[in-house]
Formats: structure tokens, C-alpha cells, sequence
């Protein structure tokens, strides 16, 4: 029996169930599937913060959505095209977000009395026409699991445990993805317990043999590979790229890199990635707290190493002190802020933006600190980069920000040639620099006011680096109240002369006329420029411009903002970019913000956009 | 050493020294210097890094390699120092505050990681350059400033918190004791893996006298007993004094013994199990009469810097980290191509 194949040209997926139930797993083998195939692709997991919330109920539901499309996307999509829904939990908590004509594949094993009650329901939504309007599969998947896996010596609860790869090979044959992948994959991960590996596999093909032989699905779907340039490429979330970013920059600078950090989510996973690739010369520390980890860091730093420190917005608040000490020895640290929702604890495995004033100004004192923001999973690799050359470059900590969405979100990733990445090459001070064979470990170069980096085991430069004030030059403390003015305006003008090394900004305005800029920064990239997108088929003209140094501001954004009639500031914080761009371009800017812990909809930026327009 | 041919005064810098005239940070700082030529090793190789407080200007007066960080943190800096270069010879300066109150986690885990630093404890009982508040070093009942009525809290034994987080050297001795500090840092330099060295300060502005007990000529063989790995712990101005161990197995300190009394315990600084050393640090009381000084412990255990390198070495040499390497890194498992 020969099915239906309709094609496609993009397609959102989200597949929920109780945390215990695999579904990071199942998505990230789904898109591994997809971006070999060779469609473009966004991913968005989406879980809760406890790790083993009670079974079953609301708060326990995780998610994982895809984009996928043989187009080039943005975005892991604002609404799923189909959900798949592992219990009553995880179809309460989503079902709201599947728009009318949604295909909804939902496991009813779970849907006793007991369980809808738990969540709040006094009838099964499956049976009560809640659910018409949508395409519904009710289908009992872990009793299919259970028989397809009769044969097994393994326990009902371990063999149940396969439903996942169940719907998973359903998925696999409805969007005709390739399969080997995750049959390798599953087998290596087993690899120790063979038996539980052979029941992945089984259920994970009678989930595709479901599909093909059983009426209830008709048609199988098609989306072609997108048309991507040449190269190679792999899929890769942001922590990856960003912990990739930091090895290359260690190979490119020629410095070993050395990361002091505490855990912290949705941070840790760069301590994780670092900490296996010691054969790099990579030197993880796991500190007692966040102030040893950048204390030790600093601490390498002044050996002569590409320290950095990793941490999310509590971390970071604790770090403060040691920027501020980074900021005055004036060595070079990156410190990365994987930012989460706050303030306080706040929401640690959801997104926000809402470090961007703790980075700029958390620390005592007149204390620039350059920053440098990622704007896609993938971009954090070349921003990890960029980071370093500006650490390395102008001794100084600089500030890398990503967020949840970025961590732990995924896209096709063209891979870079190594050699021709950026040289980071740094000349440490060799030679006395003063009269007389003196050294002074304050005396600038004239370009980048960056001051000499000498490092122990250096001879004849011997000197004494400190927090208090130091003379210019000479580094020696001083109290002197012209010199602490001269100290103070130096620092700042070495941050701000940056903004000279960096290259002109791109505006992306196709249609040239557009009388409304865009200005966002972060992630905020893909569903901003979705937006664009949007207002754009529809025939109306708009400028896009995403920053990635949000500190110093390039030189030329000030320009840039006076070109056009109107500036939004769309972020997920309450208006922290805004704040700055006005007080710096008195511009009037329009601040949009949003702080639910996810990304911006593009369909609700666009149709905010339309307004900013419309009223033009 | 020779071919150095380093002088005492090849460590002093042309820094004015600032401490108050009297203090005692600058006998230290003399024994310090004293010491260094000894040391054997190339200014550029040396580095001092302190906190804050009165003692944590110490660097300044180095002529080595320094740094005067910030309030509590210089183990931590200094870890991250000595693990990415184990070819320095890394030392700490901190004061009691420095490094017990706000630096306290700080010098704990540097401890019982063991990693390769010299800890020079500078303990004054009292916080110094903030004028004078008790410090958690005080004694009870401690008059200050911030305790009009005299402080509450049970201070820390600066020796006994060491043993506690099982630091592989601990050693105590006294500013005004040249021969005696400089005996200790010796021992300290030739320890492989973190020493704590705590160094009975006199602060003659904020708590002048603290240790009078061990410097009076009339006092201090009474109640400083002097630790000499396999010698007897006897003490006291005939030498008639001496820790004995009670039937119960506990220490304690007796009067009167007689030469061939078999209770005189012999002080073993190499025992692995810290309990030994811990017990003798428990002996003083809170104004330091009975204050054992020397060295308590020195057990070799492994440098977390060593077993650091180890493993980086160890991971290379089953594959070296080339570019080769980052670029199948970069590549990952599952890479695609499109022409
Ligand atoms: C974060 C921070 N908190 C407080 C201070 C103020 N402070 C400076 S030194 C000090 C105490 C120093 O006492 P101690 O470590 O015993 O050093 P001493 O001056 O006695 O040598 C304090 C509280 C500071 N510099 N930084
Ligand atoms: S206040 Fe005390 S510790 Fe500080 S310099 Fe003066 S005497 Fe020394
Ligand atoms: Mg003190």
C-alpha cells in the first residue's frame, strides 16, 4: 500500500510530555534527523527547572519545538503546525498554543480519570469535542510500545519507557526523515545495556511502521532540503558554538585557555563542553563560588592565559567586585552571562534579556566594560571570538551575553575553516619600557590605549598590579586627584576607542525606503527579523539593525538612528537597550517589551510593527 | 642559589613602606625579604598576591611579581595563578579578617585542594586597616569600636580551621621571632602543595600587646611550646613542662614531669591523620598561653596543579589538540555537505 506524499515547504513541530519522558532527547535526535536531510532549521526546548517535577502534572511538562522548512527560517515558529502530546499534562499546558486545523498526536494511555483530574479536567478532552477543530491521532502509544516489545525480558515500566522512540519513528515516517542516525545513535547510547537498546529500536520502528501500515494516517509529508550555500555545515545549540568559540580563540591566540566557574543554569553546559577537551590545553576549574571562579580566572589571566568565567545573572551580581578589579589591573577576561528570567532566582531555565544595565553599569566605581552580544545559537561561536580579541587586544574584561534561548537553542551551523578564522596573536611585554631599564606597566600604546601585558617569568619587568588607585605609567599607588580623574577618563577612553576597530554596522532594509528602524540586540535577531519578513510580503517597507557591541555603541549607529522617522527597540526586558539609546542619541525611541520568559512571536512583532507604520 | 646571588635588598622596592611605625608587618616583611635569596628561585618566578587589609600591602614592598586584589579573594586568585603556572612559586598575604572572615570559603577549599601556594596569615586579632573593629580572630568579650559592650562570637583558631579542611602544612610562629619565622618559611617553601603559615602579628595602634604572653623575656618559655618534629613537646623555662598524652588518649599540658616520663608525647608533624595536629592546636587558650609554634603538619599529598597538568598532558598525548583536531571538533559527529 503506497500512501499520499504531500509536500511541504516548512512545517512546526512540538512534542511535550512529562519531563521524565525523553522529550529534549526525542527532539534533538528529531532535528538531527532534519538537519542532515538538509532542511533549515530553528529549535526551541523549553522545560521546567526542577528535574524531576511530579509526574503528570503542569508544572512538569517539557517541550521541545522544531521549525524546519526548505527555506531559510529565523525562528523555531511562534505556534506548532502539529503537537504531540504524551499526557494529559503536556495537552493541557499546549494545546491553547495549536492553532485551529493543528494536527494533534496525543498518547492516551495516561488519560484515566485519576490523571485529568490531577490536571484540572472533569472530562477527557478526547471524548467531550474539546478538541474539534483540530486534526486529532488518539492513539494508546506506550501499549502499542508495550506490544511491539512483548517478546523483551525487560520490565513493563522499562519497556513503557520506549514510548518515546515511538513516536519518534511515527514523526520519522510522517516528515520521511532518514533514519540511520538515530538507530546508530541509540544503540551507542546504550551501548552498556544492550537489551534496553534493542527496545529503542524496536519501539522506534514499529512507531514507523505504524505510520505506513495503519489507516489512520493517510498522508506522509515531504519538505525538500533548503537551498543553503556551499560548505559544510552541522547543527549546533549556542552553549556548544560559544565553548567551541573560546577553544578557537585559544588556538588562535596561541594562549591556553583557562575557565574558572560555578554551576549555574542555563550556563553550566559550557563548564561541561570545556571540561572534555583538555587535550586542547583547556584548564577548567570548578570553583567554591562564582567570585573564585572569576578570582581564579583573573588569576591566569595575569599568568598569561585566555581566561574566562562563565555565569548566569545571580552569578554574575557576585562577580561584580572582581570585574571592577579586572577593569582597573586592566588584564584581559571574558566573562560570559548566560542570562535566564530574574531578578533574584527568577526563572532559571527560561529566557530573558534583562542583564544588559547589571553588565553595562553592576559594578562600584566609574567601571566601563565592553560588551558583546550573540544574536543565534550558531553566532555565538564568532561572538566568543570577538569577545577575546577585545579582552586580548585592550586588557580588559569584556562582557559576552547570550540567554537561554541562545544556550540551549539550535540551527544549521556552516563550518568555519579553521585557519581562517581571526589572528588573536598577542605580544606580551619582553622588554623594560621606561628610561633607565624601568618598566611601567601603565604606560599605553598610543592606538588602543591598551597598557603592556607582562607576564611572571618575565625578567626585569617585575612589577605590582593593584585595585587602589595607580599613577599613570607607573602603576605605583597614587591619590593624587588630577591623576585619579586622568585614570578614570583613560579607562573610559580605551573602552570607547573600541567602537574605531569596528566595522561599519549593515542596515537591512531591501526596499531602501523603509521610514521605520528595527534596532534590536541579542536574540531578539531571528524573531525580529521574522517580523521583517512579515511586514514586508505584505508590501510595506521596514529597516532592520542588530547590534552586536552593545558597548561602546559603533561609531556609526548614531547616524544611522537620525535616518529614520521612528525607532522600535523590541526586548525582553522592560527597555534596558532603550534606556541607553536614549540617554546617549537623545532619539525618541519606541520600546517594545516583553518578559514571559520566551521570545518574542514574530506574528505579534509583526502586527506591532504594522501599527508603528500605519500611525507613521 | 649562587648563580642567582640574590641579595636581601634585591627585594625591596622603591616603595615607601606605609604601615604605622611599630607595626609589626615590617619585621615580617624583613624576615620575608631576609628569607627570599634562600628561596632559590628568579624574582621574575616569585609572585605575591594579597587581599585587603594593613598586611595586604605586603606585594607593594616585593620586588618580585604582585598583586593587592580584593578583600578575601587572593587564594582564589592565586589557585587560578599557580594551577595555569606551575613553574611559579606562588605565595598568598592575608590577614586574619583578609582571610577568615570575608575570604574564609576561599582559603578552606584552597586547603584541601592542596594547591601549590604559600598562605602567609598575618594575625593581629583585629581588623587593622578599618580602624580597629574585633576580627574573628578576637577573643570573647573583645572591646572595640563595633563592640562597646565586648564581642559575642567564639573566635576561629586560625590553625585549627586548617586541620580541619586537612591543609597538608600548617605552621605558626611570630613576627618578632626572626630566627623562628624564618625557620618556618623555610619549612613552608619546601613544602610541595598549599602551606599555611599563621604569623602572630602585633598590631601596636588597634591591639598592642596581643602576643606579649610569647615575647615577654619572663613569660613566653612558660607558655609557647616549641614544635620540633620527633622531639619531646617539652617546655617551660627548666624545661619541666610538657604535653602528655592522658590516659584517655587526649593532650594536655603537665606541670613538673620528670625526665623519663613516658606520658611526654614527641611531636610527629608527619602523621597522615590531621587529628594529632588538631589536638595540639587545641591546647592554647584564648589569650595564647600554650602556644604550640612550628609546624604542626607536613604530609606530602598530590598538588591539585600537578594532577591538573596531568591530566592535560595525559589527554594530549592520546591525541594531540592540533588545528586538525578543533577542525573535526568544530565538524562534530554528523556533519553534512552542500556543493
Ligand atoms: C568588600 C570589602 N569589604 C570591606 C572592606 C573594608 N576592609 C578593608 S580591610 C578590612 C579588614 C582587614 O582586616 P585584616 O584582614 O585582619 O587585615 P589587617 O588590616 O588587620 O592586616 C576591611 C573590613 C573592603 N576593602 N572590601
Ligand atoms: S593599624 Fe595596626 S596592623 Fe595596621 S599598620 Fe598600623 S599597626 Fe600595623
Ligand atoms: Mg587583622
Amino acid at each position: 500500500m503506497s500512501k499520499n506524499v504531500q509536500q511541504l515547504h516548512r512545517v512546526v513541530i512540538r512534542i511535550a510530555g512529562d519531563s521524565g519522558d525523553g522529550m529534549q532527547l526525542t527532539g534533538d535526535r528529531f532535528t538531527q534527523e532534519t538537519a542532515l536531510f538538509g532542511n533549515d532549521l530553528a529549535t526551541f526546548p523549553n522545560f521546567p527547572a526542577e528535574i524531576r517535577a511530579p509526574q503528570g502534572t503542569l508544572a512538569g511538562v517539557s517541550s521541545f519545538q522544531l521549525h524546519f522548512a526548505d527555506y531559510d527560517i529565523l525562528t523555531p515558529g511562534d505556534r506548532p503546525d502539529v503537537l504531540v502530546a504524551m499526557n494529559p499534562a503536556a495537552l493541557k499546558a499546549n494545546v491553547g498554543d495549536l492553532p485551529k486545523g493543528g494536527t494533534l498526536i496525543v498518547d492516551t494511555h495516561d488519560f484515566t480519570d485519576r490523571a485529568l483530574t490531577r490536571v484540572g479536567w472533569a472530562s477527557n478532552p478526547i471524548e467531550d469535542g474539546s478538541l474539534e477543530g483540530f486534526t486529532v491521532h488518539a492513539l494508546d502509544m506506550t501499549q502499542l510500545t508495550l506490544d511491539a516489545l512483548a517478546g523483551s525480558e525487560l520490565s513493563r515500566k522499562d519497556a513503557g519507557r520506549s514510548k518515546n522512540m515511538f513516536a519518534l519513528g511515527l514523526l520519522s515516517w510522517m516528515y520521511s526523515r532518514p533514519t540511520e542516525g538515530t538507530l546508530a545513535f541509540v544503540r551507542q547510547k546504550f551501548a552498556n545495556k544492550p537489551d534496553i537498546a534493542e527496545a529503542n529500536v524496536t519501539a522506534f520502528k514499529a512507531g514507523w511502521n505504524f505510520g505506513e501500515t495503519t489507516e489512520a494516517f493517510a498522508v506522509s509529508y515531504e519538505i525538500k532540503p533548503a537551498v543553503q550555500a556551499p560548505g559544510t555545515y552541522r547543527n549546533i545549540s549556542g552553549n556548544l558554538a560559544l565553548a567551541y568559540g573560546l577553544i578557537a580563540a585559544s588556538r588562535r591566540s596561541g594562549l591556553p585557555l583557562f575557565l574558572g566557574a560555578y554551576p549555574i543554569t542555563p550556563a553550566s553546559d559550557i563548564l561541561h563542553e570545556l571540561s572534555k577537551h583538555k587535550r586542547f590545553g583547556v584548564r577548567t576549574f570548578q570553583a567554591e563560588d562564582e567570585i573564585a571562579g572569576i578570582g581564579a580566572a583573573l588569576g591566569a589571566s595575569f599568568g598569561g592565559a585566555l581566561a574566562v568565567t562563565t555565569s548566569s545573572g545571580p552569578g554574575i551580581a557576585l562577580k561584580g567586585e572582581a570585574i571592577g578589579l579586572a577593569v582597573s589591573l586592566e588584564l584581559p577576561l571574558v566573562v560570559c552571562d548566560i542570562q535566564r528570567g530574574g531578578p533574584s532566582t527568577g526563572l532559571p531555565t527560561k529566557t530573558e534579556q534583562s542583564d544588559l544595565l547589571q553588565a553595562m553599569y553592576g559594578r562600584n566605581g566609574e567601571a566601563p566594560v565592553p560588551i558583546v552580544a550573540a544574536q543565534s545559537p550558531g553566532d555565538c561561536f564568532d561572538a566568543a571570538l570577538e569577545a577575546a580579541r577585545i579582552a586580548l587586544t585592550y586588557r580588559t574584561p569584556v562582557f559576552l551575553l547570550s540567554d537561554g534561548y541562545l544556550a540551549n537553542g539550535s540551527e544549521p551551523w556552516q563550518l568555519p575553516s579553521v585557519a581562517d578564522l581571526p589572528d588573536l596573536t598577542v605580544a606580551f611585554a619582553t622588554e623594560p619600557n621606561g628610561a633607565d631599564g624601568q618598566f611601567l606597566p601603565y604606560l599605553r600604546d598610543v592606538e588602543t590605549l591598551a597598557r603592556p601585558w607582562a607576564v611572571p617569568g618575565t625578567p626585569g619587568l617585575e612589577h605590582r598590579l593593584g585595585g587602589i588607585e595607580k599613577a599613570d605609567k607607573t602603576g605605583n599607588i597614587s591619590y593624587d586627584p588630577d591623576n585619579h580623574d586622568f585614570m578614570v577618563r583613560t579607562r573610559q577612553a580605551k573602552v570607547d576607542g573600541i567602537a574605531r576597530s569596528l566595522p561599519p554596522l549593515v542596515v537591512d532594509d531591501p526596499d531602501r525606503d523603509a521610514r521605520v528602524l528595527v534596532l534590536g540586540w541579542g536574540s531578539t535577531y531571528g524573531p525580529i527579523g521574522a517580523a521583517c519578513r512579515r511586514v514586508r510580503a505584505s508590501g510595506a517597507s521596514i529597516a532592520q539593525l542588530h547590534l552586536r557591541h552593545v558597548n561602546p555603541f559603533p561609531n556609526d549607529l548614531g547616524e544611522i538612528l537620525t535616518r529614520y522617522e521612528k525607532v522600535v527597540i523590541p526586548e525582553m526586558n522592560l527597555g534596558q537597550l532603550a534606556t541607553l539609546i536614549r540617554a546617549r542619541y537623545l532619539v525618541d525611541a519606541i520600546s517594545v517589551t516583553q518578559v514571559r520568559g520566551l521570545p518574542f512571536k514574530a506574528e505579534e512583532l509583526a502586527e506591532m510593527l504594522q501599527g508603528v507604520i500605519a500611525h507613521d | 642559589m649562587t648563580e642567582l646571588n640574590l641579595k636581601p635588598k634585591d627585594f625591596k622596592t622603591d616603595q615607601e613602606v606605609r604601615w604605622c611605625p611599630g607595626c609589626g608587618d615590617y619585621a615580617i616583611l624583613a624576615a620575608v625579604q631576609g628569607f627570599m635569596p634562600e628561596l632559590g628561585v628568579a624574582r621574575e618566578n616569585i609572585v605575591f598576591i594579597s587581599g585587603i587589609g594593613c598586611s595586604s600591602r605586603f606585594p607593594y614592598y616585593m620586588n618580585t611579581y604582585g598583586m593587592h586584589s580584593i578583600h578575601g579573594r587572593a587564594p582564589a586568585i592565586a589557585t587560578g595563578l599557580s594551577t595555569s603556572r606551575p613553574d611559579l612559586s606562588v605565595w598568598v598575604v592575608t590577614g586574619d579578617g583578609d582571610a577568615l572572615s570575608i575570604g574564609g570559603n576561599h582559603l578552606i577549599h584552597a586547603l584541601r585542594r592542596n594547591v601549590n601556594l604559600k598562605i602567609l596569615l598575618f594575625n593581629n586579632r583585629i581588623y587593622g586597616l578599618t580602624k580597629g573593629q574585633y576580627s574573628p580572630t578576637s577573643e570573647i568579650g573583645k572591646i572595640t569600636k563595633s563592640t562597646p559592650m565586648g564581642s559575642l562570637d567564639n573566635p576561629f583558631n586560625p590553625v585549627s580551621v586548617a586541620l580541619g579542611a586537612e591543609a597538608t602544612f600548617v605552621g605558626r610562629t611570630l613576627d618578632s621571632d626572626r630566627k623562628h619565622l624564618t625557620s618556618v618559611l623555610r619549612a613552608a617553601a619546601d613544602h610541595n602543595g598549599t602551606a599555611l603559615v599563621e604569623i602572630y602579628q602585633n598590631c601596636n595602634i588597634f591591639n598592642d600587646g596581643a602576643f606579649d604572653l610569647l615575647k615577654e623575656a619572663d613569660t613566653r618559655d612558660d607558655w609557647t611550646i616549641r614544635m620540633e618534629h620527633g622531639q619531646p613537646l617539652r617546655f617551660g623555662t627548666d624545661g619541666s613542662k610538657a604535653v602528655v598524652r592522658e590516659p584517655n588518649g587526649a593532650l594536655a599540658i603537665a606541670d613538673d614531669v620528670a625526665a623519663d616520663d613516658p606520658r611526654v608525647v614527641v611531636h610527629d608533624a608527619h602523621a597522615e591523620d590531621p587529628s594529632f595536629a588538631f589536638a595540639l592546636s587545641r591546647l592554647s587558650s584564648l589569650d595564647s598561653r600554650y602556644s604550640p609554634m612550628g609546624v604542626f603538619r607536613s604530609v606530602e599529598h598530590p598538588t591539585y596543579d600537578a594532577m591538573m597538568t596531568a591530566q592535560l598532558d595525559q589527554a594530549a598525548a592520546k591525541a594531540p589538540g592540533d588545528d586538525a583536531a578543533l577542525g573535526a571538533l568544530l565538524a562534530g559527529a554528523d556533519p553534512w555537505t552542500i556543493d
